[in-house]
């Protein structure tokens, strides 16, 4: 190793071109297949921006949800999948009590937080267990959890776990749920829209107000700090402003103009976004970041890397749960036993679409990947129709997109650690 | 001696009956420098172990003897009591995060950290990290050694000689520090680093810092050390002021003839030795074991000892021959070019090869003695293979038969050719290992650490075995072994390694200063040839 | 006596065993066929036995249970698909749809296996997802490609169907061949002949000389890197065999189903198989033929027998799907913990 490593100056360095697109390789990847696929499929343009800004509420806080495991260290957590199921327990008794509206979420949060963070504790002590397989054991965990689930909820609904004859969820002989659970069909009934429908604002000048709060918060930042703000900074923000003005008030966009926005969803998922930041300029973010790294040189500094470990993994299955309630309300109807299930692979396949990899994840990440990945989504079946006149195409399409992405991805980052690893022998 | 800031004494340690450590003292003085010496084994690591209350102590019965800090008796169960008794231990290998700041590796997990409205009702950890704080304190820290870096910058790029001062910044922004240890911190430092290094540690001294000093190069022991401390096979040897002593009288001490072994007669004559391997400016990339340009001649029918301190290269040149590590240099065999990095190919050519990592390189553990033995036989010269033309098969029979004549051969202890390699005890699963050598058929032997970790009856019979192949078949062995005792019992010659390099080369009945210095890396005239 | 019975035959397996015979036990308490039974577990041993076959050689080469069945599995499908195309039917049609897909299996097994020797320490995950998107990426294919045959296509729209039956070309022909019954119990002779003749020749791989080389460079690819063993290779030709065994799996248990299923229906086909032969005592590194027998006659019997027993308790319901699911992913949970704990 001696005289080998040379000395680095540290300056900024320049970033050329090349390097930039290397890095974001995937990220334009979809955006040049969402392109296409937007081109392809001809759909109204106004019908998918609807359409995105309602699954931007319904994903991005599963998503997020995501990123703390992330930059500790586990990977990607599958396990989200178990606090799905959690979220939807607390969804089914609170829908079976007939409680609607916010009182109704807080009791199904109330609920299901307890039962995620006992979960998670589970999950976190397996992937204790199976450190270095954890990606797997999160995938058999959920297959695994979904079999006590269903035997909950087909065998011990009725039986151990009495329920009134006659419930509409429960199966007419009076054991077991039915597949499907209506959760109400309009606002105000059931859990519908419960939280999206507490504040409907129209989606540009909610933008417009965001982006002008972003802007003073930047400038006012940097005054206390002492120095200018150089307007260069501001640029994305302002185009934001002008692009949605001009959506506003050129009567062309008339269709898009009057899209709707659920303030309260999307404040969640700005709260979750401010979460994950500021966890990470605590202690615990920091040993996060630590065991992350280095998980045995943090544990010879003397953090307890199991327990920070299972720590990560607990918040993470929380947010699920919590993430899988904002997903339903969203929906309307719970596939009682399905709605969980793909909940982690696709909200995976969306953070790596958005540029995230097994050990580096953000916010901007997590949201750019659920645009793409919806837009993608979107855009698929219309698409596979126009190109092979056949919808069902799209759909495959659509699955291998995920199940692709996520063996890329992880692939690539088994290959890197493989070749990290020789390099280290053969280089001295 | 009252002024002691910390005394260590008669202690005591032993492993599962095996005494590593026989009465130790050692004590040491605020502001001074002192070294401990002693080979590999000797008993450097487990008193270390102890003065910070390694797990590893503490899970295998403790140790006993007294351990006085400040005159009063302390004792240390953990690394962290080790760490509140103001004792701190700069690492041979660094503990270092490379993607993080130089800042956030000297405070990891003593981040400084402030009250925000959520810690406080839900704990401690929540605190919100003070960055400008812990700026100030490692940009403090690095101002005492007087290093010119950005505590901001990450430590990923920067040269291993800073690296090392990141190391130490971070034991002397611990509050309080008395006591540091250094543990080899010059191996993997260049020259002019260690300089360096050494210039801290004296001026680390003289603000009254005790510092003991693990090191084996002996001009650095008697540069900056104000006392020396000698141990071997867990004994105290000696304890003396650094200039009442010489390098000569340190390297006799520290080697010491152990026990005394019946000499092996001369084997061959002198002068009609033909060379059977050649190997010139041999580089061997085995992390940890670097080799970095032997040139060493083995002869026809020689037992050969390779020996030196752990760490310095010795295990790296059979690695490097056989192919196991990326090789450069050259190897000439019976008078032609041999392959670098072909195992295979030299395996072919009947070198056979016995590893120092017994258990995760020389055997299966979880496979039957038979396949043991006979895999590499199997693999290299299709012995015990029945040959059908499209496909080949093993010859159970020719197997178990061989195998069982094995176990008699070598009086292996074991129910039988098909129990587990693995349920075997040490000395039993090297004699596996050799048989696994011999059913190839070698014309030379390299044979790695074969008596490490097997008990002393053990010990003699496979050495024993090794000088009969030797007398009967003419065998040629090359021996690398960290015991120097035992190399001197069967070898012929001995090549001494130190730094990657071929530091002398001695008969067996050198003297033991002349070891000594060698394995110190001092040599007047490198390769040239004691008579 | 107590820690040498956990120890030999471990906890899992103890408890399954239990629960089968538990099982058998209460079916015929509660006034089941036990001929019926018995005769159900045996075709579903032999249905399934060849697929889990497939998980010896790539644990003994240590690449772990081949998660990555599916890409076997859809070789086979093309095989079966394109001897129906070509109008073979029996015996014929049967060998010939074995042959035509193995040099699909060897192609994308020797492809397989250059992946996972890129990917070393997450061929489990890496193979899971392979598969996952080896199917989908494949349900496009049965839509577009050109196949003509009435049995096999949608009457109207594009592609093959979902499920289509064998009976006309080579639906149970192996189960039929030479069966005879006795005492009740049915016996299907062909089925059962080549589940064994496949176990023996693997049984035979795993003494070769390319075996013993693969074999050890699972175990401890260090040994074998010492005597020269070219690990790499080994690596691939275990995994090239280990699809080919999921082609040929794939057709024997569509036969002895009677249909073919194409689309999603290979997506979760690993993981019955690697819990098979995890529970009859492999481990995630190794594994031997008599494990795959073992395994695939308790988990298969197993379900087998849950299916009736709990129609019967639970008429409402698919209890035995829930076992299912239950034990096979707890087996290989359990698997999982101790991948790491073997000293790796």
């Amino acid at each position: 190793m001696e005289n080998k490593i040379k000395p680095q100056l540290r300056l900024q360095e320049k970033k050329d071109i090349k390097e930039i697109l290397r890095q974001n390789i995937v990220v334009i990847i979809f955006t040049v297949l969402t392109v296409i696929g937007v081109i392809l499929s001809d759909l109204p343009f106004h019908f998918m921006v609807r359409e995105l800004v309602s699954r931007i509420g319904r994903n991005s806080f599963l998503v997020l949800s995501l990123i703390i495991p992330i930059l500790a260290g586990v990977g990607l957590n599958f396990g989200i999948v178990v606090g799905a199921m959690a979220g939807q327990l607390g969804l089914i008794m609170v829908t079976y009590w007939g409680i609607t509206g916010i009182p109704g979420i807080l009791l199904t949060v109330l609920i299901a937080t307890p039962v995620a963070v006992v979960l998670g504790w589970q999950t976190g002590v397996l992937f204790n267990k199976t450190k270095g397989q954890e990606m797997i054991a999160g995938l058999i965990v959920g297959y695994f959890a979904n079999g006590l689930y269903q035997f909950v909820f087909l065998f011990l609904v009725g039986t151990l776990i009495p329920m009134k004859p006659g419930t509409p969820m429960v199966k007419p002989d009076g054991i077991g749920l039915r597949n499907t659970i209506s959760l109400g069909s309009k606002h105000g009934e059931g859990m519908k829209y419960a939280l999206d429908y507490v504040l409907q604002v129209n989606v540009w000048q909610l933008l417009i107000a965001a982006a002008l709060a972003l802007i003073a918060f930047k400038i006012i930042r940097n005054r206390k700090r002492g120095f200018k703000t150089p307007v260069a900074s501001l640029i994305p923000n302002m185009i934001l402003v002008v692009v949605s003005l001009v959506i506003l008030l050129v009567p062309t966009f008339r269709m898009l103009a009057n899209i709707k926005a659920p303030v309260v969803t999307w404040l969640l998922i700005v709260g979750l976004c401010l979460f994950n930041i500021l966890i990470m300029k605590t202690k615990l973010g920091q040993d996060f970041k630590a065991i992350g790294r280095s998980q045995h040189i943090a544990s010879v500094a003397g953090i307890n890397v199991d327990q920070t470990r299972i720590i990560a993994v607990i918040l993470s299955t929380v947010f699920a749960s919590w993430g899988q309630i904002i997903f339903l309300q969203n929906i309307g109807t719970m596939n009682t036993y399905g709605s969980h299930m793909q909940v982690g692979m696709f909200s995976i396949a969306a953070i790596l679409i958005g540029g995230a990899s097994v050990t580096k994840a953000n916010i901007w990440q997590a949201l750019v990947g659920v645009i793409l990945f919806h837009s993608v989504f979107i855009v698929s079946p219309t698409a596979g129709k126009v190109l092979f006149g056949d919808a069902q195409i799209g759909e495959f399409f659509r699955s291998f997109v995920v199940y692709g992405v996520i063996g890329v991805s992880l692939g690539l980052h088994a290959w890197k650690a493989a070749t990290a690893k020789k390099k280290e022998e053969t280089e001295e | 001696m009252d002024n002691c800031l910390l005394q260590m004494k008669n202690i005591e340690k032993d492993y599962g009956g095996h005494k590593v450590l026989k009465g130790v003292d050692l004590s040491l003085k605020a502001g001074e420098i002192h070294c401990l010496l002693g080979e590999n084994g000797a008993g450097k690591s487990t008193l270390m172990n102890i003065l910070f209350g390694m797990e590893v102590i503490h899970s295998t019965g403790g140790y006993s003897g007294e351990i006085l800090i400040d005159g009063k008796p302390v004792k240390i169960t953990s690394p962290k009591e080790a760490m509140k008794a103001n004792i701190g231990m700069v690492h041979q290998e660094f503990m270092l995060i490379p993607s993080f700041t130089i800042t956030e590796n000297i405070k990891l997990n003593r981040e400084v950290t402030k009250h925000n409205p959520v810690s406080k009702v839900l704990g401690e950890r929540l605190k919100t990290i003070d960055t400008k704080t812990m700026n100030a304190d490692a940009r403090r820290a690095l101002d005492k050694l007087e290093i010119n870096i950005e505590e901001y910058a990450e430590v990923a790029g920067l040269p291993v000689g800073h690296m090392q001062f990141v190391e130490i910044a971070r034991e002397i922004d611990k509050t309080g520090l008395e006591i540091l240890v250094f543990d080899e911190p010059t191996a993997v430092l260049t020259e002019s680093e260690a300089d360096n290094l050494l210039a801290t540690m004296k001026k680390l001294a003289a603000e009254g810092i005790a510092i003991l000093f693990i090191t084996h190069r002996l001009d650095e022991v008697m540069e900056v050390s104000d006392e020396v401390t000698i141990l071997r096979d867990g004994e105290l040897v000696a304890c003396k002021k650094t200039s009442d002593t010489s390098v000569e009288e340190i390297a006799e001490l520290m080697v010491g003839r152990k026990v005394e072994l019946n000499q092996k007669e001369k084997s061959s004559s002198e002068g009609d030795r033909k060379v059977l391997m050649d190997l010139k400016n041999l580089h061997v990339n085995m992390p940890g074991e670097l080799v970095k340009g032997i040139d060493l001649s083995i002869y026809e029918g020689e037992i050969l000892g390779i020996g030196g301190l752990a760490g310095q290269g010795k295990i790296g040149i059979a690695n490097g021959v056989m192919g196991m590590y990326p090789t450069t240099g050259e190897i000439s065999y019976n008078g032609e070019t041999a392959p670098l990095n072909d195992t295979l190919e030299m395996l072919k050519k009947d070198v056979a090869f016995v590893s120092e990592d017994r258990r995760g390189v020389g055997l299966i553990l979880d496979e039957s003695i038979a396949l043991n033995t006979v895999f590499t036989a199997l693999k290299v010269k299709e012995k015990f293979i029945r040959n059908f033309k499209l496909f080949k098969m093993q010859d159970g029979k020719a197997i178990t038969s061989h195998a069982e004549k094995m176990i008699k051969d070598f009086d292996i202890r074991c129910t039988g050719p098909f129990q587990n390699a693995g349920r075997l005890s040490g000395g039993n699963q090297q004699k596996v290992c050799i048989a696994r050598a011999l059913t190839q058929e070698p014309r030379i032997l390299f044979i790695s650490e074969p008596t490490r970790g097997i008990d002393i009856g053990a010990k003699k019979l496979v050495l024993d075995v090794l000088v009969r192949l030797n007398k009967e078949l003419g065998m040629t062995i090359v021996i690398t072994s960290s015991e120097l005792a035992e190399l001197r019992t069967i070898s012929d010659r001995i090549a001494i390694v130190a730094e990657g390099k071929v530091a002398g080369i001695l008969p067996p009945d050198a003297s033991d200063a002349k070891y000594g210095l060698l394995m110190s890396g001092i040599s007047d005239d490198p390769g040239k040839e004691e008579k | 006596m107590k820690d040498l019975i956990m120890n030999k035959i471990g906890l899992p397996r103890l408890i399954i065993t239990s629960l089968f015979l538990g099982v058998f036990f209460l079916g015929a308490a509660l006034g089941l066929p036990v001929a019926q039974q018995i005769t159900d577990i045996i075709k579903r041993m032999g249905m399934y036995g060849i697929l889990v076959l497939a998980m010896v050689p790539s644990i003994q080469s240590g690449t772990g249970p081949n998660f990555a069945l599916p890409i076997g599995i859809i070789t086979g499908l093309l095989g079966i698909v394109i001897s129906l195309e070509i109008g073979m039917t029996g015996f014929s049609g049967l060998v010939g749809a074995v042959l035509i897909s193995l040099p699909f299996a060897v192609i994308v097994g020797y492809f397989y296996g250059r992946l996972l020797n890129v990917v070393k320490g997450a061929e489990m995950t890496i193979a899971t997802y392979t598969g996952f998107a080896a199917v989908s990426a494949m349900c496009i294919f049965w839509i577009i490609l050109p196949f003509q045959s009435g049995t096999m296509k949608w009457p109207l729209g594009k592609g093959l169907r979902n499920t289509f039956p064998l009976d006309n070309s080579y639906g149970l022909i192996l189960n039929d061949f030479l069966a005879f019954e006795i005492f009740g119990v049915h016996i299907p002779t062909g089925l059962l002949l080549t589940f064994f003749g496949a176990c023996f020749l693997v049984y035979l791989f795993t003494k070769s000389k390319v075996g013993t080389e693969t074999l050890a460079g699972g175990m401890n690819p260090n040994f074998a890197k010492a005597s020269g063993v070219n690990i790499d290779r080994n690596r691939i030709v275990a995994n090239i065999l280990s699809t080919v065994l999921g082609a040929v799996g794939i057709i024997v248990y569509s036969q002895s189903f009677g249909f073919v299923q194409l689309y999603l229906a290979p997506l979760m086909m690993a993981f019955p198989a690697v819990a098979s032969i995890l529970i009859g005592g492999a481990t995630a590194q190794r594994a031997k033929v008599s494990h795959v027998i073992i395994g695939v006659t308790l988990f298969q019997g197993l379900l087998a027998v849950a299916l009736p027993v709990a129609n019967e308790v639970f008429p409402e319901g698919n209890l035995s799907e829930i076992i299912r699911m239950v034990v096979q992913n707890g087996i290989i949970l359990y698997a999982l913990t101790k991948v790491n704990s073997n000293g790796k």
